[in-house]
């Protein structure tokens, strides 16, 4: 018998369900002080190069929410599925084909554009991501395919497929052979929202999609359906609720979501097409979801979090010659203590020994 | 109660088993609270009470599943702690649980060796296992493999492995709601023979006429306290059912039936085929239900009931558009929400996990089927308040006992959440309901609320399809009735020209027609 035991709760603790992200933000960094200091850094120095530094200055904030905009974007689409028991592991893939569709009609209207461009773009880049993801949605129903595996594999056809264009087709005519498109002209550029910084006009419709989600998730009949279906499927079978229905509904508007995402990346701060257009948002969106109870607000302040891990690694990275490595350890450590500090939900812990019956 | 312990004398042979004082608490609720109870050797024991009265929790006490927080246990005299089931089993102690734990792809032997913490060589063990059923009465075939097996011989299969450890305290859990009047009997003949041997019976059940029949103390919990104890065989079922309730038990009457109104269901050669190997495809299936009628549809579990209910609610699509026609329309290309428009109401066999859902509200669980028929959603978006009256209205309409509408179904009794779930579909007044084991498992009070909201819907007009295992059950609530075996539905007959024990070989496959490939037709004679 142990001395630390895992005692039933009789109902899911509410508390539980805000505090576990607090408490798996705090192991993070009680586990990042301990590993700096391990590998012999500073380790006060180290965490606050990478969590406060940062967002010490206007232009660094400007940065949280550029990275931000393409994880609140990915991860509202991936929460929806979640709930529904449909896993789109593929937001990186619909990320890069929203970007491919999106950016692919700025240089098919190159010169010729007009107020009309953007607003097309948006749609293009919805449709290409969407595209994507219909094909493990079709996968799944006709095959019944896993679409874990279905989407996870075709985000590296998506990027093979980027690679090509960049080499070939989108390739600058001027461009002396680099695997790099023209830059977008002003009219297939997302305005500039907040001057000084490169927040563009992807940040409101990021904000857009956290607002849309919620009413589709808290107030629609859909989202009541989605919820049946994720914690139990008979019930939804009983009520009559189309499950093929929902499958291609939140894939396809997952999907959509990341393609707007890819198509404002290459239309806002990076302004053309190249062969590296995310640092991994497609996943990290992942953890994005999770980290905010799928619940779209939560989404919102997760993915400012993870943003926060990405420009405190590169800040870190410049600041105190960590590797680059160290931003993929901080997003794993994250995840882990989430999903691991979770069980404390539906569990108390208990110490010492069992009260055998006198 | 008063304790049995200090009313036998000094130099009587100790109770085979003793409980003193048991308590055990769950987070929110105090399942036992200082049960005391005194078995004795040889006895069949009833032990007696409502749904969630802590009937399981004690028994998985004795069985070592779970650990009581205070009290002594005493076996055979001397103070025992049952660390955990191989505990009681090394003790004495065997259970046969009432959802059993057998392997469909093994044979019994194999089975059998899975639960025996010594199992020696398999050829050995089965002729064991030959040896013990047939001392017993208990016909089994160790080879067999257990997906062949009826659900009474399943059941065997649980007690010859409790029998191959000699116990001598056997706690049975609800042991026939799952079989035929005639298998039940042939049950008791078993219980009897063991009883005489000097083995200790415990034994749970809801059939109060069976424990008046079987046994001979019987000990009544309500609200995890031991509350009377009375020999069953000097009550009536009615005053043990009052004894359980702390109430008065009010039986529904079932007025005649008006004149036969048209017919609201027809199903005409309902045949399925499934892919799964473990399911009872139905064959050539035909009746109808008509206004103002309840159609019983008698049957032991596993002869196509589950399919038969998927193929009339819509979950499953049949090939044949006029296999099922629902208000005049063909409706087996239709889905379940289809055909609630036309005039369905349903009632799943499952309530958590199938009827409700366990995690949300009732209000929710309101919106789940009463979306179909009640003004609950528009332009795509839900009216939640709408949704809470209606939960609000189901309540009160139906005495369920909850913590309002925004208590989780999980959190009500099972005959609370069946009320609910009737009282749903009641509510959006269909023109038919069909209804799988409207009563199993739900106390007596419930049961007879329950019986009551069916009948006085029957009566408004609609029609009433009742598929169930009870036919005491299908007795009281039934026009017409008829019986499903392997996947055949034998004619229907009107219930005062027929009996229980005529139903009851009808469920043992005893048709008119002629043997089925199975050659099981002797099993129940």
């Amino acid at each position: 018998m142990s001395f630390i035991r895992l005692e039933p709760r009789g109902q899911a603790s509410k508390t539980m369900v805000y505090v576990t992200p607090l408490l798996a933000v705090a192991l993070t960094l009680l586990s990042g002080f301990i590993l700096f200091l391990a590998m012999g850094f500073d380790p006060l120095k180290a965490l606050y190069s990478f969590f406060v530094a940062p967002v010490t200055s206007v232009r660094g904030i400007g940065e949280l929410v550029v990275k931000a905009t393409p994880l609140v974007l990915c991860a509202v689409g991936l929460a929806i599925g979640f709930r529904a028991n449909v896993w789109n592991i593929g937001a990186e893939g619909q990320l890069t084909l929203g970007a491919i569709t999106g950016g692919g009609l700025a240089l098919a209207f190159y010169g010729e554009g007009g107020w009309w461009l953007l607003p097309m773009m948006v749609i293009g880049g919805a449709v290409g991501g969407a595209v994507w993801a219909a094909v493990p949605a079709f996968l799944r129903l006709r095959f019944n395919a896993s679409e874990i595996l279905t989407s996870l594999m075709l985000n590296y056809v998506a990027l093979l497929l980027l690679n090509y264009l960049v080499h070939g087709p989108f390739r600058d005519p001027d461009g002396f052979a680099f695997p790099e498109s023209r830059l977008f002209e002003a009219e297939a550029t997302l305005p500039i929202l907040w001057a000084g910084t490169r927040v563009h006009f992807g940040a409101l419709l990021a904000l857009l999609a956290v607002a849309g989600g919620w009413l589709l998730i808290a107030r629609t009949f859909i989202g009541f359906q989605i919820k049946v279906i994720g914690l139990t499927p008979a019930a939804a079978g009983y009520a009559g609720f189309d499950q093929k229905r929902i499958v291609w509904l939140t894939l396809l508007l997952s999907g959509a979501l990341a393609g707007i995402a890819g198509m404002g990346e290459v239309a806002g701060p990076i302004g053309q097409i190249t062969a590296s257009i995310s640092p991994g948002y497609g996943y990290t969106a992942i953890i994005v979801a999770f980290l905010g109870r799928l619940h779209p607000v939560g989404i919102l302040l997760a993915a400012l979090l993870m943003a926060l891990s990405f420009i405190g690694g590169e800040a870190a990275q410049i600041a105190m010659g960590l590797p680059k490595a160290i931003t993929g350890v901080f997003q794993g450590m994250l995840l882990f203590f989430l999903l691991a500090s979770d069980v404390l939900i539906r569990y108390r812990v208990r110490f010492g020994a069992r009260r055998a019956a006198a | 109660m008063p304790s049995h312990a200090e009313t036998y004398p000094p130099d009587a042979p100790p109770p085979r088993l003793e409980l003193r004082g048991i308590t055990k608490r769950f987070p929110g609720c105090l399942a036992n609270d200082h049960v005391d109870l005194v078995l004795q050797p040889g006895e069949i024991h009833a032990l007696l009470g409502e749904n969630g009265a802590g009937k399981s929790t004690l028994v998985k006490m004795i069985y070592g599943v779970l650990h009581p927080d205070a009290g002594t246990m005493l076996w055979q005299g001397a103070e025992t702690v049952v660390p955990d089931p191989a505990g009681a089993r090394r003790l004495g102690i065997g259970m046969v649980f009432q959802h059993f734990s057998l392997f469909d792809t093994l044979t019994v032997t194999e089975n059998i060796a899975l639960g025996l913490d010594n199992a020696g060589p398999m050829d050995q063990l089965a002729g064991r296992i030959r040896e013990v059923s047939e001392r017993y009465g208990l016909a089994l075939d160790p080879g067999r493999h257990v997906f062949h097996l009826s659900v009474g011989e399943r059941q065997r299969v649980e007690i010859v492995r409790c029998l191959l450890q000699d116990p001598k305290l056997l706690i049975m859990d609800e042991p026939t709601s799952v079989l035929t009047p005639q298998e039940a009997a042939k049950l008791f003949e078993t219980l009897r023979v063991l009883a005489a041997e000097g083995c200790t019976i415990l034994y749970i059940s809801h059939k109060l006429e069976e424990i008046r029949a079987l046994c001979s103390r019987a000990t009544v919990l309500r609200a995890g306290k031991v509350v009377g104890a009375a020999d069953p065989r000097q009550e009536t079922a009615r005053s043990l059912a009052e004894m359980m309730m702390g109430a008065e038990l009010s039986t529904p009457e079932r007025p005649p039936q008006g004149v036969a109104g048209v017919a609201r269901l027809t199903v005409r050669h309902l045949s399925t085929t499934s892919d799964n190997p473990f399911a009872t495809n139905l064959k050539d299936v035909n009746f109808e239900v008509r206004g103002g009628e309840i159609l019983g549809i008698a049957g032991v579990a596993g002869n196509g009931q589950a399919e038969l209910m998927a193929a009339l609610s819509g979950e499953v699509l049949l090939a044949d558009a006029d296999a099922v026609v629902i208000e005049g329309t063909s409706a087996g290309h239709l889905g379940p929400r289809a055909r609630r428009t036309l005039g369905l109401a349903f009632v799943p066999e499952e309530r958590l996990g199938r009827g409700a859902v366990p995690e949300l509200s009732l209000s929710e669980n309101a919106l789940l089927s009463g979306y179909a028929r009640e003004p609950l959603v528009r332009g795509g978006m839900v009216h939640f308040a709408r949704a809470r009256a209606y939960a609000e209205t189901i309540i009160r309409g139906f005495n369920v006992v909850a913590h309002g509408h925004r208590a989780e179904a999980r959190s009500l009794s099972g005959g609370n959440l069946q009320k609910f779930i009737i009282g749903r579909e009641i509510l959006q007044k269909p023109k038919l309901l069909v209804v799988g084991q409207p009563t199993w498992g739900v106390d007596a009070g419930a049961a007879a609320a329950i019986h009551k909201a069916l009948i006085d819907l029957a009566r408004s007009g609609a029609a009433v399809l009742v598929i169930s295992q009870d036919l005491d059950e299908l007795f009281v609530l039934s026009d017409r009735i008829s019986v499903l075996f392997h996947g055949r539905l034998s004619d229907s007959r009107p219930t005062h020209e027929t009996t229980v024990e005529r139903i009851g070989l009808l469920m043992g496959g005893l048709f008119g027609t002629p043997p089925d490939e199975d050659g099981e037709i002797t099993r129940a004679v």
